[in-house]
């Protein structure tokens, strides 16, 4: 089984980012490095708006992911609701 | 009175408003003379509209989010500019990294934003246009932001200002070239699954993720801050030649074959073009984060292998250079910084020894290969400079006619012995790095056997400075490279001794006393 992952800048928003993911996405395993953190999820992993808004006490549009993404492995799915990487194997 | 209030749009519908709906098709004259490029590589597209662009990103809020992305940038580097950035990073030795980043990389983005104008004019489907038309734009911004925060280093520190005229002429430069001009001039299929799979895919996340994660670390702001901004917008464009191969792939079943060859042409040459960037990381940072082997490990083995094995569904094997690429990953940013640091007169970057401590770091990561094949290498030119006798090779390189790469892989198999392949066409001999250059040749000699490379062609008389009469009797080629090449003589020569070397020991002196 491969890892999804996704990595971000370190800053606040992206705190309450990886937050929700930890959260949503039970597995997940964080990845400090100097001024980025990466998260790995075996085969899937995902975003949800609701996790994320409730992280940062604001409404969030998953597209601000843009700002603060470095990279991401897997197949892209995005909707309102949910921003999901996994990979079929 | 009850108000009807419209619903927002879902992002699938807005999406599908804002570019296919946008789109319409040509009635003046066929689609197919509109598009003339899409049908020569043999690739067979049935449907456009299966297209998918994942991110549904619609160009209102492509501007608003890049808009912030520029914000935040340029506020941190005149934060940088303004609080003597030039003296914050951990050593200056660290410096030289940049010079060697902005002569290969802000060239090639400039090329990338090119040959995605060209691909946002050639697809005939609205989604890939304007999926291209943003990349192209992105890549634009990622020439411009990278010079711009290059530019304060450039102020202080010698060997920066000529990389525009360097970039076609130096030696060394020329892989990073000859991979966009290669791609380049391909067909438009092609193109996306060099620049959208191997380039984005391979290269750009070793070289903008740990590599920048590392010069972070080593307190350079501004190159952190302009890899990251660029990254945010790379995984936009991987997706996007991920999307390309799934099409191609989903279209039709006659597109598996050429789709392969071009992933196994271009995952070598991508690989060949990582040879610098493991330099860099495992040499060039002097405070490390991971080794290039690492990195190498993350990216390429773990997360390629994740996309060939998501591949297989279609067909696709893993290309036949990936045994080979992880067997040469313990050995080519030995190789390369060696080479390198033979060449001391012909870089704008200095070279150095490791120090006794990073050398240990070395073995450490390697346990393999660095106390076996490298470490003796470095003691000896180590001792050597010591006595007086830095090590200067002064003959030209010999280049590989595909990668173009200088010759100083080892045979598969055996550190021991360079490789060397060759190919006869049209009655001339062609030398290439490996066995994978080779087949690439093989495939397409007409193309190949045209690589302008420069330690060839100056034996020609086609390397001289303007106004160099090549026709003299006592012309001698290669008299004048360092004129040809406009090098600052100051940022020639080892590290030590060197002017950066004694300006920022000073500066950083004057900074923090009276």
């Amino acid at each position: 089984m491969s890892n999804a992952f996704i990595a971000f800048q370190k800053n606040d928003e992206s705190r309450c980012i990886v937050e929700a993911i930890l959260e949503d996405n039970p597995g997940a395993m964080v990845d400090d490095q100097p001024s980025m953190v990466k998260i790995d999820v075996p085969n899937r992993l995902v975003i949800k708006r609701e996790t994320v808004e409730e992280k940062m006490g604001r409404s969030f549009d998953l597209q601000e992911l843009q700002l603060h993404l470095i990279t991401i492995s897997g197949n892209l799915d995005e909707t309102d609701d949910e921003f999901t990487l996994s990979w079929n194997s | 009175m009850d108000m009807k209030v419209a619903k927002k749009l879902g992002l699938k519908e807005r999406y599908s408003l804002m570019t296919r709906d946008l789109a319409w098709d040509t009635t003046y004259q066929p689609m197919d003379k509109v598009f003339p490029q899409t049908t020569y590589e043999g690739i067979k597209i049935h449907d456009w509209d299966k297209w998918e662009d994942p991110f549904r990103l619609t160009m209102d809020a492509y501007w608003k989010y890049q808009s912030e992305k520029e914000r935040k940038l340029y506020a941190i580097l005149d934060g940088f500019n303004q609080n003597n950035g030039h003296l914050s990073v951990t050593d200056a030795r660290y410096i030289n990294v940049l010079k060697l980043f902005l002569g290969s990389t802000p060239p090639l983005e400039l090329m990338a934003a090119r040959g995605f104008s060209m691909m946002g004019r050639q697809m005939n489907g609205a989604g890939p246009r304007v999926a291209c038309q943003m990349q192209a734009v992105d890549e634009y911004r990622h020439f411009q932001t990278q010079i711009h925060s290059i530019s304060n280093y450039n102020k202080y520190y010698n060997g920066m200002d000529e990389f525009a005229h360097q970039q076609s002429r130096m030696w060394y430069l020329s892989d990073g070239k000859s991979f966009f001009d290669d791609a380049i001039t391909a067909g438009p299929f092609e193109f996306m699954v060099a620049i959208g799979f191997a380039f984005e895919y391979v290269l750009t996340n070793i070289l903008f993720v740990p590599f920048i994660s590392g010069a972070a670390y080593n307190g350079d702001m501004a190159a952190m801050t302009v890899g990251f901004s660029a990254q945010s917008d790379e995984a936009r464009h991987m997706t996007l030649g991920l999307e390309c191969i799934k099409f191609m792939l989903e279209q039709d079943p006659d597109n598996l074959p050429i789709v392969q060859r071009w992933i196994d042409k271009w995952t070598w040459r991508g690989t060949r073009k990582l040879a610098s960037v493991g330099m860099m990381m495992d040499y060039m940072l002097p405070k490390r984060i991971m080794s290039f082997k690492e990195a190498w490990e993350m990216y390429v083995e773990e997360n390629g292998g994740a996309l060939f094995k998501d591949l297989a569904r279609y067909g696709i094997t893993i290309p036949k250079c990936f045994s080979q690429t992880i067997e040469e990953k313990e050995h080519v940013s030995h190789q390369s910084w060696i080479g390198f640091y033979m060449k001391p007169q012909a870089t704008p970057f200095h070279t150095w020894i490791p120090t006794p401590d990073e050398m240990d770091w070395l073995s450490e990561k390697y346990p393999n290969t660095f106390d076996k094949y490298y470490r003796p290498v470095l003691e000896f030119f180590d001792a050597q400079e010591k006595a007086g006798n830095r090590f200067d090779n002064k003959t030209a390189p010999m280049n590989c006619q595909v990668c173009v790469s200088t010759m100083k892989f080892n045979e598969p198999g055996d550190p021991m012995e360079m490789c060397f392949r060759e190919s006869i066409y049209k009655g001339e001999k062609f030398h290439t790095c490996s066995d994978h250059c080779k087949e690439i040749f093989d495939n397409e000699p007409e193309k190949y056997s045209q690589t302008f490379i420069s330690s060839h062609q100056v034996l020609q008389g086609n390397c001289e400075p303007d106004g160099t009469d090549v026709n003299a009797p006592d012309f001698k080629p290669g008299q004048n490279m360092l004129d040809y090449w406009k090098l600052d003589k100051r940022a020639l020569g080892d590290f030590n001794g060197s002017e950066d070397q004694k300006n920022f020991a000073a500066w950083r002196e004057q900074a923090t006393k009276n």
